[in-house]
């Protein structure tokens, strides 16, 4: 019987829609927890689409097209 | 302040040797959606789920203007589809230009990398040769100690030599002695006789042996001419 995975050890794909307020509440909201989740957040992007032999035009369109719709959702109420 | 309860390295994992870097990056479509999203969707929706479900974004953003239509529209449309015709007709030269700097960097690495093994192992080989080398020292020992063995016996016979010849001088100097003395006393002893027979010839014995000897001579002479 293998044994239980702690639900603040599984990652947010598995988590099942009824559990999602108690793994929210399970997270680490400190300033150093964010800035760890955002280490990570970084690292994981950087590692996957930039820091690799033959990068392509992916990696950065992809920041220039997340950073275009949230400045556009900043911005929404001067439209 | 360091618990020293606390383990340190509980896994395997190490800095070096870093695993060699992936080829390509995460595959992204049209350059902007990542293709992992396609297959989330693929087996609820099959291939065209994710265009119907852009397509049905567009047209809820568009009719509830939460995207609004305006000059920005234009100037972004008119942005875009420069962007698009640049990087469809250039990329590829761009991408090659890359990575040849890519390559040249990796290049310098690895031979950077391959220098300092060949370093290593030719100090290996050195090593090796000096290991060599120390077996030898036996040889090198035993080379001494004749050396020194022949200093030791040289140093010995030259001593040995004075020796003997400090013995011989100072035998020399005895025997001289005792044969000195011998013929002092000699000497000393004729001179003494001599000294004692002159004096003990009194003139008057002088006389009659110069007498006898003119007579001895007369003899002689006459049996001299009897002879002739």
């Amino acid at each position: 019987l293998p044994a239980a995975v702690l639900l603040k050890d599984t990652k947010l794909m598995d988590v099942k829609l009824g559990q999602l307020g108690s793994w929210l509440a399970t997270r680490d909201f400190t300033p150093g927890g964010i800035l760890g989740a955002v280490r990570r957040g970084y690292d994981r992007y950087y590692n996957k689409y930039i820091n690799v032999r033959k990068g392509g035009l992916g990696g950065i369109s992809m920041v220039l097209a997340g950073y275009i719709v949230l400045s556009y959702v900043w911005s929404y109420s001067h439209v | 302040v360091l618990h020293t309860t606390r383990p340190l390295h509980t896994t395997q994992q190490s800095l070096a040797p870093l695993p060699p870097l992936p080829e390509k990056g995460g595959e992204v479509r049209h350059g902007l959606i990542p293709e992992e999203f396609f297959q989330f969707l693929y087996p609820k929706t099959g291939v065209t789920g994710p265009y119907m479900l852009g397509t049905g974004l567009v047209l809820y953003l568009l009719s509830k203007e939460i995207y609004v239509v305006n000059h920005e529209t234009a100037a972004a449309a008119c942005i875009l589809a420069v962007i698009i015709y640049g990087i469809k007709k250039f990329g590829a030269d761009v991408a090659a230009f890359a990575d040849k700097l890519n390559e040249e960097k990796v290049a310098s690495a690895v031979a950077m990398k391959n220098e300092a093994v060949q370093t290593l192992q030719a100090a290996i080989e050195e090593e090796k040769k000096e290991q060599w080398r120390v077996e030898g020292r036996s040889f090198l020992f035993d080379a001494r100690r004749n050396n020194i063995a022949m200093l030791l016996e040289t140093n010995y016979r030259e001593r040995l030599l004075l020796v003997y010849n400090e013995v011989k001088k100072r035998l020399d100097y005895q025997v001289a002695m005792q044969n000195l003395k011998r013929q002092k006393e000699q000497d000393h002893m004729i001179q003494w006789v001599e000294k004692n027979v002159i004096q003990s010839i009194t003139p008057q014995q002088q006389k009659e042996s110069i007498a006898k000897c003119i007579l001895d001579l007369k003899a002689l002479s006459r049996s001299a001419h009897a002879a002739v």
